[in-house]
C-alpha cells in the first residue's frame, strides 16, 4: 500500500512542481510572489476544457491552445497591471496587491463565463491501467509524469542554455546592471510570465485530466500547495521547486490515506508553516545578506 | 463616525467639537426611530458600520504596518465560531462570548504571525491566504463540534438589560455604532502613540526601524494580533446579527471586500476606512444590475487603485499640521 | 565630564567573511569620548561593513567590540541603540510617510517607557511621557535648526536637511556615540561647510562622533584622528596631517582602481 501512496503522491507532486516553477521564475526576476498564479492555472484548465468541448481538435491541441492563450494572458496582465508599477517605482506592496486583484478578477471572470459549478474534463492519456507488483499504475499517471518531466527539463534547458535564459538569470542577479548591459528587462519579464503561465496551463490541464473535473476555484488550493512547494525548495530556485513539489505531493497522498480526505489540503499549509519556522530560505536557499 | 471626523476638521475649538459630537450622537440615536429609514436601510447602515470596523482592523495591519492579510475573514470566522459555540454549548451572554471570540482570534493571529513575522511581508500574506482555507476546512470537517456544513443556526440575539437587540428596535444599529466608535478610538490612540510610530516605521523602512531600536518582529506580531482580535470582534457581532453561521459565512470574498475597502478608502487613513466601507457596501445595493460583476469590481478596485492612486482616496500625506499635545512648546511652528 | 582619553568604543581584531571573501579583516581601532574619528578608504574598502557590525546588522565572524567597556558584538540592534550608539545611513533612510517630528519621535522609541495599557487608556503616565518626548523632539529639531519642518514629510525637504533630520533622529535615541555614514555625500561645498561646523557643535554638546566620509576637505578639517581602511584591512592610522602624507594611503587612493571596483561589487552583492 505504501508504494501505491508513493506513486500517487509523485504523480501529484510532479504537477505541483510544474506550478511551483512558475512562482519561482517570477519571484526570481521580480522578487514578487505572483498571487494570480493559482488563478492562471484555473484559467489554463478552463481554456483547454472549452476547446475540447466546443471543437473537435482533441485534447492535445486543446492543451497547446490553452498554453498559448494562458501565456499571453499572463503577459498581458504583466503589461497592463504590473509594468506601469515598475515604471513608477512603486512599493513592493503595490505589486503584491495588484496580483491579488488580478487573481480575483480572473477567478470571478471564469465564474461568470463558466458558472461556479464543477464541469467535466476529458480523461487524459486514457489507455487503461496495469499492475506493477502491488502498485496500480494508471496510464493517465504515466502520461502526466512523462509530460511534466519533459516540460521541467525543457524549462531548465531554456533557463540554463538559451540566450533568453541567460538574460533571465542576469535580470535575476541584478536588473539594473542587466539593463545597462543592453538587456530589455521588460521583455525578459514578459517572457518569464509567459513561461509561468504556460506551465500553469499545462499543469491545470493535466490535473483536470486526472480528476476529470474543472472548477473556477480550483486554482486557490493548488496555488497554495505549489507555493508551499516553492518555499520548501527555496523560492527562486528551479530544482528546489521540483523537489518541493514532490515532497508536497507525497505528503498529501499519505495524509489523505492516513488522516482522511477532509484534511488533505491542509498538509501543504502545515509544510509551509514548518518550513517558515525552521528554514525560511528553503532547503536549497542561501541566506540573503541585506544591503544597508 | 465618519461625519464626526469630517466635522472635526472644520471645528477647532473644544466647545464646538463637543457640540458637534452631541449633535452626532443625538442624530445616531434618533435615526432608526425616526421612521425616515426603513429597516432595510438601518440594516445597510449596520453593515457599513461593521465593515468600517473590519477595515480599521485591516488598515492597522496593511495601512499602518505595511503587511497584507487576505485571510482576514478567517479571523472573523474564529471570532464568530467562538462566540456562537460558546452560546450554544455554555449559554453565555453575548458580551462574554464576543470578548472570548476576540481573544481567540488574537491567539490564533499570534500563532500565525509568530512563524512569519521574521520574514518579508509576502510570506505573511500567503500564510493568511492558507489560514482562511484551514479555518474553513476545520469548520467543515469537525462536524460534532462546529455543526459541519450545516453550521450553527438560530443564534441568540444579544441582550442588554433585558432588551433583546433587533434590527427593528435599532438595537443592532446602536451596538454596531458603539463597537465601531470604540474600535476607532482604540486604533486612533494606537497610531498616535509610540506603538503606531513603530508600525509606520516598519512599513516605511523596516531596516531603519531596527536600527533605531524597534523590535520589528515583535511589533509586526503585535500589529497582527491586534488586527486579528478586532476582526474576531466583528465576526462575533455579525453571527449574532444574522443569527446563522456556516463554513462559508466568512469566505475569501469577505477578505477581498475588506482589503478593497482599505485600499479604496485610503491606507493609513482612519476616515478612509469609513468612506471605503460606505462606498463598497452601499454600491451593490444601489447598482443592483452590477451585482453579478461586483466581485470583479472589487478586483478591479485593487488593480486600478494601485496603478493610479495607491494611497487611496483619503490616504497619503496629510496637509493638516501635526497635532502636538497640549503644553508642548512648538516655537511658533 | 569624563577625561578625553577614556575610550567609548574599542574594536579588536574585527573580521567578517561573506562566503569566501574577507570584507573586513582584523581591524582594530579606538574612539575616545568627545573625539571626532574618521574612517576613510576607497569605495568598497569595508567601511560601511564596519558600521554594520558595530550596530548589530551583521554579526562579526571574529573579534570584539567594546562599547563603554562592555562587549556588544552579537547583541541585537535594539540593545545597541539602547546602550547609546546610533547611526545614519549612506543613502538616506528616513521614514518617508511619517512627518519629520514623527521620525524624531521614533528615535526615542527605546526610551519611551509607557506600555500598551497606558497608551490605550491615556493614563497620566502616557500623557506625561508623550508630552515630554514631543517637547524633546521639538527641541532637538530646534537645536538643529529644523523646527520649521516639524509638520513636513521628509521627502519635501532639501537634501542637506534630510541628512540633518537623520542626525536628529539618531540624537533622539539619547546616543552618546553617533556613527555618521557619509553625511556630506551629495552636498555642495557650502552645505558641507555648514555641516562641518554643525558636527563640531555636536561635539561641544557632548557627543562623540565616528565618521565615514569621502570629502577629504571635510575629513582633514574636522577629524581628531583618522583610520584608513583598504580591502578590508586597516592600512594607516593617525592625525590628519600624518594621514595626508602617508605613502600607503596615497597608493590606496590613487592606484589599483580596477581591483577596488571588483571588491565594491562583491561587498554589495
Amino acid at each position: 500500500m505504501i508504494l501505491q501512496q508513493v506513486f500517487d503522491g509523485l504523480t501529484l507532486g510532479i504537477v505541483y512542481a510544474l506550478i511551483a516553477v512558475g512562482y519561482s521564475l517570477v519571484f526570481g526576476v521580480l522578487r514578487l510572489v505572483n498571487f494570480a498564479h493559482g488563478a492562471t492555472y484555473a484559467f489554463g484548465a478552463h481554456i483547454a476544457m472549452v476547446v475540447v468541448v466546443s471543437t473537435n481538435f482533441g485534447l492535445f491541441w486543446a492543451i497547446i491552445i490553452s498554453v498559448i492563450m494562458t501565456g499571453l494572458m499572463t503577459m498581458f496582465m504583466d503589461r497592463i497591471a504590473l509594468r506601469p508599477l515598475r515604471a513608477k517605482k512603486s512599493k513592493g506592496i503595490s505589486a503584491l496587491i495588484t496580483t491579488i486583484g488580478c487573481s480575483y478578477i480572473i477567478q470571478n471572470a471564469l465564474m461568470i463565463v463558466f458558472g461556479s459549478r464543477s464541469k467535466w474534463f476529458p480523461k487524459i492519456f486514457d489507455y487503461g491501467n496495469f499492475q506493477i507488483g502491488n502498485v496500480l499504475v494508471k496510464s493517465t499517471q504515466v502520461g502526466i509524469i512523462t509530460v511534466s518531466v519533459v516540460l521541467l527539463l525543457l524549462l531548465t534547458f531554456i533557463v540554463q542554455k538559451t540566450k533568453i535564459g541567460l538574460a533571465m538569470r542576469a535580470v535575476q542577479q541584478n536588473a539594473k546592471a542587466a539593463s545597462l548591459m543592453g538587456i530589455d528587462v521588460n521583455r525578459v519579464i514578459s517572457f518569464t510570465f509567459f513561461l509561468g503561465g504556460a506551465s500553469a496551463a499545462v499543469a491545470g490541464s493535466l490535473i483536470s485530466g486526472y480528476y476529470q473535473i474543472v472548477n473556477p476555484q480550483m486554482g486557490f488550493i493548488a496555488g497554495l500547495k505549489a507555493f508551499s512547494a516553492a518555499v520548501l525548495g527555496g523560492i527562486g530556485i528551479l530544482h528546489g521547486a521540483v523537489f518541493g513539489g514532490l515532497v508536497v505531493g507525497l505528503a498529501e497522498s499519505f495524509a489523505a490515506f492516513y488522516i482522511g480526505g477532509g484534511y488533505r489540503d491542509a498538509v501543504a499549509f502545515i509544510i509551509l508553516i514548518v518550513v517558515l519556522i525552521f528554514r525560511p530560505n528553503g532547503l536549497f536557499g542561501k541566506k540573503v545578506i541585506e544591503k544597508v | 463616525m465618519k461625519h464626526n471626523n469630517a466635522k472635526k476638521n472644520l471645528l477647532d475649538t473644544k466647545p464646538k467639537k463637543i457640540a458637534a459630537l452631541v449633535v452626532m450622537v443625538a442624530l445616531v440615536l434618533y435615526l432608526p426611530k425616526s421612521g425616515l429609514l426603513s429597516p432595510y436601510l438601518v440594516r445597510i447602515l449596520t453593515m457599513i458600520s461593521l465593515y468600517s470596523m473590519l477595515s480599521l482592523s485591516l488598515n492597522l495591519l496593511t495601512g499602518f504596518t505595511g503587511l497584507v492579510s487576505i485571510g482576514h475573514a478567517g479571523f472573523c470566522a474564529v471570532g464568530g465560531y467562538t462566540s456562537a459555540l460558546m452560546w450554544q454549548y455554555l449559554g453565555l451572554p453575548w458580551l462574554v462570548t464576543a470578548i472570548c471570540g476576540m481573544i481567540m482570534a488574537g491567539v490564533v493571529g499570534l500563532m500565525l504571525a509568530a512563524p512569519t513575522s521574521r520574514l518579508s511581508g509576502s510570506y505573511l500574506t500567503i500564510a493568511t491566504l492558507g489560514f482562511g482555507e484551514i479555518v474553513k476546512m476545520i469548520a467543515l470537517n469537525w462536524q460534532s463540534f462546529t455543526g459541519g456544513p450545516l453550521g450553527v443556526n438560530h443564534i441568540e440575539r444579544p441582550e442588554f438589560f433585558g432588551i433583546t437587540l433587533t434590527t427593528f428596535n435599532g438595537g443592532f444599529f446602536y451596538l454596531s455604532i458603539i463597537l465601531t466608535a470604540l474600535v476607532t478610538l482604540f486604533v486612533y490612540r494606537i497610531v498616535n502613540s509610540k506603538m503606531g510610530r513603530a508600525f509606520m516605521a516598519i512599513r516605511d523602512d523596516s531596516l531603519a526601524a531596527t536600527m533605531m531600536g524597534v523590535d520589528v518582529t515583535a511589533y509586526k506580531m503585535k500589529s497582527f494580533v491586534i488586527s486579528a482580535a478586532i476582526a474576531g470582534l466583528g465576526g462575533a457581532f455579525y453571527v449574532h446579527f444574522v443569527r446563522f453561521l456556516d463554513p462559508n459565512t466568512f469566505n475569501f470574498d469577505i477578505s477581498i471586500i475588506i482589503i478593497s475597502i482599505v485600499i479604496l478608502g485610503g491606507t493609513g487613513s482612519i476616515p478612509g476606512s469609513f468612506l471605503g466601507a460606505a462606498l463598497l457596501i452601499s454600491f451593490p445595493e444601489i447598482l443592483r444590475f452590477a451585482s453579478e460583476y461586483r466581485f470583479i469590481i472589487y478586483g478591479l478596485i485593487l488593480v486600478l487603485m494601485m496603478r493610479f492612486k495607491p494611497e487611496g482616496i483619503l490616504g497619503g500625506h496629510s496637509h493638516r499640521p501635526f497635532r502636538l499635545m497640549k503644553g508642548v512648546e512648538s516655537y511658533g511652528n | 565630564m569624563e577625561t578625553k582619553q577614556e575610550p567609548i568604543l574599542e574594536v579588536k581584531n574585527l573580521s567578517i567573511q561573506f562566503g569566501g571573501l574577507k570584507a573586513v579583516d582584523d581591524v582594530n581601532f579606538k574612539v575616545n569620548r568627545g573625539e571626532i574619528v574618521s574612517i576613510i578608504g576607497p569605495n568598497g574598502a569595508g567601511k560601511t561593513t564596519v558600521f554594520n557590525m558595530l550596530t548589530g546588522v551583521y554579526q562579526p565572524t571574529n573579534g570584539q567590540i567594546f562599547f563603554k567597556g562592555e562587549e556588544i558584538q552579537g547583541k541585537t540592534p535594539q540593545n545597541i541603540v539602547k546602550a547609546g550608539m546610533a547611526r545614519t545611513f549612506q543613502n538616506i533612510r528616513l521614514f518617508c510617510d511619517m512627518r519629520v517630528i514623527q521620525n524624531v519621535l521614533l528615535g526615542m522609541h527605546t526610551n519611551t517607557d509607557y506600555n500598551f495599557f497606558d497608551l490605550v487608556f491615556h493614563t497620566p503616565k502616557y500623557r506625561k511621557l508623550e508630552r515630554e518626548k514631543q517637547q524633546k523632539a521639538v527641541d532637538i529639531l530646534k537645536f538643529l535648526d529644523l523646527d520649521r519642518y516639524l509638520h513636513d514629510y521628509p521627502t519635501n525637504l532639501p537634501y542637506g536637511d534630510q541628512r540633518k533630520v537623520e542626525i536628529a533622529r539618531a540624537i533622539a535615541t539619547d546616543a552618546q556615540l553617533l556613527l555618521l555614514d557619509e553625511p556630506a555625500a551629495g552636498m555642495n561645498p557650502e552645505e558641507s561647510e555648514e555641516l562641518l561646523s554643525f558636527i563640531r557643535s555636536l561635539v561641544t554638546k557632548g557627543f562623540t562622533i565616528v565618521l565615514i566620509e569621502h570629502d577629504m576637505n571635510l575629513v582633514m578639517n574636522i577629524s581628531d584622528r583618522i583610520y584608513v581602511i583598504d580591502h578590508g584591512r586597516k592600512i594607516a592610522e593617525g592625525l590628519p596631517q600624518e594621514i595626508a602624507t602617508n605613502k600607503d594611503v596615497i597608493v590606496a587612493y590613487l592606484g589599483e582602481e580596477e581591483e577596488e571596483d571588483q571588491l565594491e561589487e562583491v561587498e554589495h552583492a
